[in-house]
């Protein structure tokens, strides 16, 4: 058996969780043999000598932290956070714009990271769910709001629609039930547990509004 | 057809110029190779699914100049890379043109809004799901239309001036613009061309292969809006499957002046039926002069679907439209059946 953390397969041993085997995976560099997603030769050679030519070494500001990272030029950004940062909280549902899951911040403004290309938010702030808590491990109240109204069943698309709440929230602190569903209205839950996700944004909204 | 997640797209060169003579540069360098890409939410379908294979992606977000909403003596100039949530929520949009902001705001889900563009909602290439999932069709240079045989679904398709291929405009701004009597800013080459809305979109009579007469190496810059129809009265109304994210099956845009209740002119657009967006000129010269009532509007919806040819799946629109059409010319508030 190899030495480090990675000792087995998920499942196959207490203690190692598929979360955790997935950063291990990553810590330890070995993407470029276990994940198919990323790794391709690049097409047509590169002249970095034009104008608008691209470095595939860049840095990202990323939660607060200036992350050096080597990206594909076809690299979305939910890939990067993934499988290149470890940033596993960030989901991937549809893959097409359409269901939410893979909602981070840029700037601020909820983005389907699915469908930016990483390149592209080169100098901007990225926020993803993992970077909303304070450094102490204090939840963001709209984090806090949903453990206790427990507003999530299966919570897969949970951390999409807290991205997207936490967005909307900056643009209107005191939304109606009503705005409020319009402003997150572009995530999806399977659940269908619409009513619940709403009340406990709506316990969010007013916990900020307090504090 | 549903997507399914392959992996992430196949490698391409990308650009991230940042002026617009860079950009054109990169176009006249690459020809046919290059793509333009605006926000992306076009684009990434097309790539995702392996339907197109640009080698060249020239990304435009970087380009500082197409951004922003000017003040051009009583109209607007809207910048190409400008989001549909900033047209949507700018003020100025809203005092002058409030149709278009209204448009921009239905426009499928705050996300997409958020990175969807004005230039990009305008250019965005049909949805007919055939076309999508890349079946040698006549707009993919085939000789075929799957949408139109007897066993086609085609619930979202044309009813007015199909011509081999029965796609739709899918944009809910550009029946706003082509009501406010919008000029698309277009680049080619060296020279600037100032091309009026209507004309900006094409039916396959003239090219079966683009909605748009934007050729490989062209560049939207920018929409203007002529103080013309600022401040009139408008109505805008999109009916979809879904409230969110969803293309209309039908949407109307409409722009009317009137001295009180007499309509001294008024622009008609209908989006969703035809491959074009469906100016109804024969409505807008009949409702001129008339009175702002039930009786006009009724017959206005009645001349408006004349000539309506539904396929197998599609004759519901004809209705809808009618309705719409009734509603834009009654204007919102008072109608009630």
């Amino acid at each position: 058996m190899p030495e480090g953390p990675i000792t087995s397969v998920p499942g196959g041993q207490p203690g190692v969780s598929r979360r955790n085997f997935i950063k291990g995976v990553i810590a330890a560099g070995a993407t470029v043999s276990a994940s198919a997603y990323l790794f391709r030769a690049n097409i047509a050679g590169q002249d970095s000598s034009l104008p608008g030519s691209v470095e595939r070494l860049i840095t990202l500001n990323v939660n607060g932290q200036e992350r050096r990272v080597d990206v594909l030029k076809h690299e979305t950004l939910a890939m990067t956070l993934r499988y290149k940062l470890g940033l596993t909280g960030t989901k991937l549902g549809c893959d097409r714009a359409e269901c939410g899951a893979c909602t981070v911040l840029v700037d601020d403004v909820p983005h389907y990271s699915c469908s930016v290309l990483t390149h592209t938010v080169r100098g901007k702030k990225i926020v993803s769910i993992e970077g909303l808590a304070a450094p102490d491990g204090t939840l963001h109240p709209v984090q806090q709001a949903v453990v206790n109204g427990q507003g999530f069943q299966c919570a897969f698309c949970m951390p999409g629609f807290v991205m997207a709440t936490v967005g909307y929230l900056k643009t209107n602190p005191s939304p109606t039930r009503a705005q409020l569903a319009h402003g997150i209205s572009g995530n999806l839950c399977r659940c269908a547990d619409y009513n619940k996700i709403l009340d406990v944004m709506m316990n969010a909204a007013d916990a900020m509004r307090r504090a | 057809m549903p997507a399914a997640i392959r992996d992430v797209m196949p490698a391409f060169e990308l650009f991230q110029p940042t002026s617009v003579a860079d950009t054109l540069g990169l176009l006249e360098r690459h020809g046919a190779d290059a793509w333009v890409m605006a926000g992306g939410m076009d684009t990434f379908d097309w790539l995702k699914d392996r339907i197109r294979k640009p080698k060249v992606v020239v990304d435009l977000s970087a380009v500082a100049e197409l951004r922003g909403i000017k003040d051009a003596g009583g109209g607007i100039e809207i910048g190409a890379m400008t989001t549909l949530t900033e047209v949507a929520g700018n003020a100025l949009v809203k005092e002058r043109f409030g149709l278009l902001a209204e448009a921009a705001g239905l426009v499928a889900s705050p996300q997409i809004r958020n990175q969807g563009t004005m230039g990009g909602n305008v250019a965005q290439d049909a949805r007919c799901w055939y076309y999508r999932a890349g079946w040698p069709c006549y707009r993919a240079g085939g000789n075929i239309c799957y949408a139109d045989t007897p066993t086609s679904v085609n619930r979202e398709h044309a009813i007015f001036d199909a011509d081999r291929c029965v796609a739709v405009n899918p944009s809910d701004t550009a029946p706003a613009l082509i009501a406010l009597d919008a000029q698309m800013v277009v680049r080619r080459g060296g020279s600037e061309m100032v091309v009026p809305a209507q004309d900006f979109f094409v039916g396959p009579g003239v090219d079966i292969t683009r909605l748009t007469m934007l050729q490989p190496g062209d560049l939207l810059t920018a929409v203007r809006i002529p103080g013309t129809w600022s401040g009139k009265q408008f109505y805008f109304e999109k009916v979809r499957d879904r409230q969110v994210w969803d293309f209309a099956l039908v949407n109307v845009a409409s722009a009317i002046s009137a001295s009180g209740n007499t309509i001294s002119d008024a622009r008609l657009v209908v989006n969703g039926v035809s491959a074009r967006p469906y100016r109804l000129e024969a409505v807008e010269a009949f409702v001129r002069g008339k009175a702002r009532d039930e009786q006009t509007a009724e017959q206005a919806g009645e001349l408006a679907v004349q000539g309506a040819l539904p396929l197998r799946h599609n004759a519901y629109k004809v209705p809808l439209m009618k309705a719409l059409v009734k509603r834009a010319i009654r204007g919102a508030g008072e109608w009630t059946s």
